[in-house]
């Protein structure tokens, strides 16, 4: 089969924040696949679309991109399927650029790259109605003219232009870009000679040699992603040879390049475009000096996150108990159908349970992701970053940080998730490690059991129960700040991460876009998470299952004397210098699933199975509870050393599920896992320690 | 012409013209690609409430950097 009876790959390439992803949307409805990059996490999409005779047409959504000179991750996963680097993905054979009309030189920068590669391109002017409000003219024809590609005006939010776009797209024979220019003289004997070596040494073709060639001059310490084919080596020894020339002579090679092409920019949007300057501030410069404002700013994003954690706890509460009580049903129902039996066991305890402990978590995650979503598309994220970068960067992190470790106060697992709009690697892996810390909706009912076992009786104030809480909080919050400076200055030490960023136009957000990457992010999480969860759950279902106790034995003697029981025992040296006995142990384990698991251990553990939220019973027997001496268990000191104990430790697997795919290894998991129980073992040895020879 | 200030002492609300660049450097590549160039002319919007970072207006579009980044960027103030 040749290339030409196959139908073409278009590729779709664009500045961030230019509509590439609504596009796309359009373009494709939803017949979207959405997965990863072999070895990156960079999300890879594919969609299908149809030509205007309804042939199939793969469309490749590539990551957005300032320049091909990549400085993140996405860049280099969106320059090396351009450029045929990644075995994993086809090289596209054409190439559509999705221009921001409101913006056009910095966008045109990318697509003059993007020429250079010498495919067939279809340049998108995207958000040509912002443009014309702005008072921006923009003459397409002539933009075509001076390319000599198909230029089409769009505005993908409301479907105009996408007829004419697949038109273009539907094709047989599209033209080449007859733009030329010239590059430097400065470096033009330099590109000839690596573009020589790409064709002899690399196998490519002249045209994108050249490209590549032009692109090895600007790629200063550029960013290298696994799955990607590395330069061949005769051609990075002329790179360097080059480089090292330059170099002593003070020539500014790269410079030079982007100087040029901007000439060249320069030239073609004073051609198409005519701007009538008015000085009026813009309805987003008008927003921005509310929203970025030294007071105003702070009160809008108190009131932004307010409202983001009113609607968690009180939208999700309903759902969750739903999803609950369904999850109850289902296991009864299994119950009843099933012969009695380590299998029915296992379905029931095992997986049902453990499965439908993460998917009560779900309707709290769908918000998160459709909240992070919304501040995303709308452009606040951005000020957000903006006005808390100087906070951030006092441990180290820069603005991009905030929100996904503010989501984490609701669940870490959509804030891991968001980390991806952090560029830089280290930064981002910081971010990942610390944001458990921050206490999660799961520590609520473990923190509020051990503050009614701790203060009994009803003469305590509501005051102070809100302050123990405030307090643990407070421990968590300074606990992941104090570990990402400490992880930024000995584990992860690097140069400080570039804080350039835009600061996007604000835009009324697309709720179909939001809904339809809410619905991605959730099935990514159950799809690759649940599997390790699942693992997770049947064997500690197993754990506690096995051995069996004699017939007729009650469920406190079973997981007594099951290997939960003995491994509770067995861990008892080590958590007695921390005031907890073989009991609170097998809590420490099960809840190894999920922490408030936690809770309906010590029910078992203690005999006190209580129903849905009322814990009384429970707490009567944590009350009555001691060490085998005749001490009380749960003392005041003990309940807080607990609290501490959560407030520290992962205890999540949901989360070490989600970090091994966001981290692309089991490495960090482990080791965030380990820190993490390491610091809760030593922060409550100390608390418990200290608190025994106050006298408490 | 007035003297040469460092982008990152330009004060909030005033306009300058690009006039030295440092030749290497990640950030020094980058701002350049994002259109800041020997010459471009550019705005100083703001400063973030804590003084840092910056937030500059640029080729039409709003860019921030911190200051430490700012502080290789040599301008030329310009009379409003």
């Amino acid at each position: 089969m040749t290339s030409a009876a196959r139908a073409p790959i278009y590729a779709l390439v664009g500045n961030p924040n230019c509509g590439k992803s609504t596009l796309f949307n359009a373009l494709t409805g939803l017949k979207q696949k959405v997965g990863n990059y072999p070895g990156v996490t960079v999300e890879k999409k594919i969609g299908t679309s149809y030509s205007q005779h309804g042939q199939p047409i793969t469309v490749i959504d590539l990551p957005g991109a300032y320049s091909l000179a990549a400085r993140s991750p996405d860049e280099a996963v969106t320059r090396d399927v351009l450029l045929g680097r990644r075995a994993d993905t086809p090289q596209p054979d054409r190439i559509l650029c999705i221009v921001d009309a409101t913006n056009l030189e910095r966008n045109l920068y990318l697509v003059h790259q993007v020429l250079d590669l010498g495919r067939p391109v279809i340049v998108v002017l995207n958000m040509m109605d912002l443009a014309t409000q702005s008072g921006l003219v923009i003459k397409a024809a002539r933009l075509e003219q001076l390319l000599g590609i198909p230029v089409i005006p769009c505005e993908a939010v409301n479907g105009k232009g996408l007829i004419e776009l697949r038109l273009a797209m539907s094709k047989f024979d599209p033209p080449l870009s007859r733009h030329a220019w010239n590059i430097p003289a400065a470096i033009s004997s330099a590109v000839a000679e690596l573009q020589a070596s790409l064709v002899a040494n690399g196998g490519k073709a002249p045209l994108i040699a050249r490209a590549e060639a032009l692109l090895l001059l600007t790629d200063q310490d550029s960013v290298r992603v696994a799955g990607s084919t590395p330069l061949d080596g005769r051609t990075e020894e002329i790179l360097r040879t080059w480089q090292r020339r330059w170099e002593s002579e003070g020539t500014d090679w790269a410079g030079t390049l982007v100087n040029s092409r901007y000439e060249v920019i320069g030239g073609l949007a004073a051609e198409v475009s005519e701007a009538a300057h008015s000085a009026a501030p813009t309805v987003s410069d008008r927003i921005d000096s509310v929203v970025t404002h030294p007071v105003w700013g702070w009160l809008v994003l108190g009131v932004v996150m307010t409202l983001l954690f009113v609607s968690i706890f009180s939208l999700a509460q309903a759902p969750m108990d739903w999803i609950g009580a369904r999850t109850t049903d289902l296991a009864n129902w299994t119950k009843q159908v099933m012969p009695a039996g380590d299998l029915r066991n296992l379905l029931t305890d095992g997986v049902i349970g453990g499965v439908g402990t993460i998917v009560t978590f779900l309707p709290q995650i769908l918000i998160l992701f459709f909240f992070i979503g919304l501040l995303e598309s709308t452009g606040y994220m951005a000020r957000a970053a903006f006005i808390m970068d100087r906070l951030m960067s006092r441990v180290g992190l820069n603005g991009k940080s905030f929100i996904p470790l503010l989501s984490s106060y609701a669940c870490a697992i959509p804030g891991i998730m968001a980390t991806r709009t952090i560029e830089d690697a280290k930064d981002r892996l910081v971010t990942i490690l610390v944001a458990p810390l921050m206490s999660c909706s799961a520590r609520l009912p473990v923190y509020l059991l051990m503050i009614a076992a701790l203060l009994p009786g009803r003469g305590v104030s509501l005051a102070t129960k809100v302050g123990i809480m405030v307090l643990m909080y407070a421990l968590g919050t300074f606990g992941a700040f104090g570990f990402a400076w400490l992880f930024k200055r000995t584990l992860l030490k690097g140069k400080p991460p570039l804080m350039i960023m835009e600061l996007p136009p604000y835009r009324l957000p697309r709720v179909r876009d939001v809904m339809l990457h809410m619905v991605e992010r959730s099935g990514i999480f159950l799809k690759r998470a649940g599997t390790v969860i699942l693992a997770i759950s049947v064997v500690l279902w197993f754990l506690a299952a096995y051995p069996k106790a004699p017939a007729g034995a009650t469920d406190t003697e079973q997981l007594a004397q099951s290997f939960a029981g003995r491994a509770g025992h067995a861990i008892e040296p080590l958590i007695k210098p921390i005031g907890f006995d073989w009991q609170i142990g097998i809590g420490l384990i099960s809840s190894f699933a999920a922490r408030e698991v936690f809770v309906s251990t010590m029910g078992v553990v203690f005999n006190a199975e209580s129903n849905g939220e009322d814990t009384k019973t429970l707490q009567h027997a944590l009350g009555a509870a001691t060490w085998p001496d005749g001490r009380r268990l749960f003392t005041p000191l003990v309940c807080v050393t607990l609290m501490v104990f959560y407030v520290f430790a992962m205890q999540c697997m949901s989360t070490i599920a989600v970090v091994r795919r966001e981290t692309n290894s089991w490495r960090w998991p482990l080791f965030q896992t380990a820190y993490m129980t390491g610091a809760a073992w030593i922060i409550s040895f100390v608390v418990y320690q200290g608190g025994t020879a106050l006298g408490f | 012409m007035a003297a040469l200030v460092k982008l990152s002492d330009l004060p909030a609300g005033s306009s300058a013209v690009v006039r030295q660049f440092p030749k290497t450097g990640t950030a020094s590549l980058r701002l350049r690609e994002m259109g800041l160039l020997v010459g471009t002319p550019l705005k100083l919007i703001r400063l973030a409430p804590f003084g840092d970072p910056i937030e500059i207006k640029v080729r039409g579009y709003h860019l921030t950097l911190r200051k430490s980044e700012a502080a290789d960027v040599i301008v030329e103030p310009q009379e409003p």
